[in-house]
This record gives C-alpha cells, structure tokens and sequence, in this order.
C-alpha cells in the first residue's frame, strides 16, 4: 500500500473479468494495488449494476471508468452520475489509461483528461517491414 | 425480413447487442421499445451514446410500436426490436400477427426468478407468459449471442440446459 494517493479510490467496472485482469495489471507493473477498486457486470441487469455503482460512490468513488461506451456498466455509472455530478466517468478506457492515472495528481477531473489522452495516444497500428529482396 | 430479431434483454441497448449482434448481423437500426424510456429525453440520450453513428435507434412506446411495426418491418436494412421485460414483447406479441418469433437474450436474477438458464431467470408469472405466449403461436427460444446454442422454451422451462 501508498501513502501518496490523496484521493478516494476509483471504479473500475466492466465486462466478465475485464476490472479484475486490468487493475491486476496495473498492481503487477505498479506494485501499487490501492488505486482502484473493481466491478463486474456478470449476470446483473442494469439496476442492479447501478446499485453497485451508487455503493461505490456512497463510499467516496468520484471517478469511474468503464470499458465499453454502449456496455451496461457505462449506463448504469452514467444513472448514478445524474445524481452525483460530482462523479466523473470515463468509457473506453484501456492499461496505459489506467497507468497515467494510477499516478496522477490527486485532481480527479483533470486526471481524468490526461489518462483518456494517454490511453488514446498509446493506440497505434504497428506494420512489419516487407523486404524487397 | 428486415427485423432480424426480436429480443428480451433487460440491459436494452448493450455491448451484446451493438457489438455482439450488431455486427455479424449488420444492423442498420435498433427499434427500443419501452414506455418510460420513450417518455424520457434523458433515458433517450443516454442509449444514444452507446450507438455507432450507423445504427439508427428509434424510441418507441408499446403503442407506438404496434402501430409503426409494418413500416419498421418493411424497413429493406436490417433491425432489431429490443423489449426490457417479458410482457412487454407479450404485448406485442398480441397485438402484432406478423411477430411470431421471440429470442430471449437476458433477463437477469431478481428476487423471487429462479435460474433457468446462465442469462435467464424467471418468475412463475413470466414463466406462464411465456408459456401463453407459445401456446398463441410465438416461437420462443433462448440465445444470449450468435454463436451460441438456440435453446428452445421447453428446455429453457424445464432448467435442464443450465450452462
């Protein structure tokens, strides 16, 4: 565990096992395991996903990211912010996201933009050379 | 027919449907049928982001959709009609000759729904609508993705394909 995280843990929700695996990759490159707390939507249904989100941010979660932007874990933080605006939620996400805000500045919203920055710039299509000869 | 499936999936608009059905299928359009979703902007909105800019969605209430249903259904792209409950498409179901068949997608644990399949569960209210549903003509059957095995409603009843 950290003593610098200044800030309350996020969410991390998705589909299956995706939560688990990412923050458990973050954990394994970090060694930090405090950042993130995580969620499934396995065999929920929308309300009682957003139960689950609505508990986390009882407990302090203002930033939330999701994996997929038409997936039931994005609709359902996206209830719950509509009574939290507090609360930010951030879809897509990917590992290099989630690096940069493991070690972001305690600014949550700001946080927020410079990961989906870095999680987009790490995006790239990588083609083999073909030799001529 | 252009409506490719007609689905009960109490998560609405969702991965499996955009991505997981959407794209074998090649969708073109969503026809969401749900009465407080239809009366809401903000409900509205929120499916709307989780749609590719080339899938059309239509909000529609139950009467609504009875009314527009041939013109979705002569639509030449292909569709889904997507209902969050069980009877709500039972209504459909009654009022729309042409809807004959029904895939149940998720209808997920709740209390008082007992397992019937890993994505299914049902109350013995829904499992006699069901069964009323079947008995006026409705093919039933249960298939979470397009890869997966059709699991046809007696099978679905009787728990014995809990996987």
């Amino acid at each position: 565990m950290s003593d610098s995280v200044a800030r309350p843990q996020a969410l991390v929700i998705g589909h299956k096992d995706f939560a688990i695996g990412i923050v458990s990759a973050v954990t394994a490159i970090t060694g930090r395991d405090d950042v993130f707390r995580t969620a499934s939507n396995y065999g929920l249904d929308t309300r009682a996903m957003e139960a689950i989100v609505r508990d986390a941010i009882a407990d302090g979660v203002t930033m939330i990211f999701s994996d997929l932007p038409a997936g039931s874990t994005t609709m359902a933080a996206r209830r719950a912010q509509r009574d939290f605006p507090e609360v930010t939620v951030v879809t897509g996400v990917n590992l290099p996201a989630l690096l940069d805000y493991a070690f972001a500045a305690p600014d949550a919203a700001r946080a927020a933009d410079a990961a989906v920055e870095k999680g987009r710039a790490a995006m790239m299509v990588a083609r083999g050379i073909v030799r001529a000869d | 027919m252009p409506i490719e499936l007609h689905r009960i999936d109490d998560r609405l608009i969702h991965g499996q449907v955009v991505v997981g059905w959407g794209q074998p299928l090649e969708l073109r359009f969503l026809v969401l049928v749900d009465d407080e979703v239809a009366a809401s902007e903000w409900e509205q909105e929120l499916y709307r982001m989780g749609v590719p800019p080339d899938m059309r969605v239509e909000f529609v209430s139950v009467a609504q959709a009875v009314e527009r249903y041939a013109k979705f259904a002569a639509d030449p792209k292909p569709g889904m009609l997507l209902t969050g409950d069980i009877d709500t498409m039972a209504r459909l179901c009654a009022a729309i000759p042409a809807l004959r068949r029904v895939n149940l997608g998720g209808v997920h644990h709740r209390a008082g729904r007992a397992q019937k399949l890993r994505y299914i569960f049902l109350t013995g209210a829904e499992e006699a609508e069901l069964r009323a549903m079947a008995a006026s003509g409705v093919e039933i059957s249960a298939q979470d993705l397009p890869a997966a095995r059709v699991i046809p409603l007696d099978s679905i009843l009787t728990g014995e394909a809990i996987a």
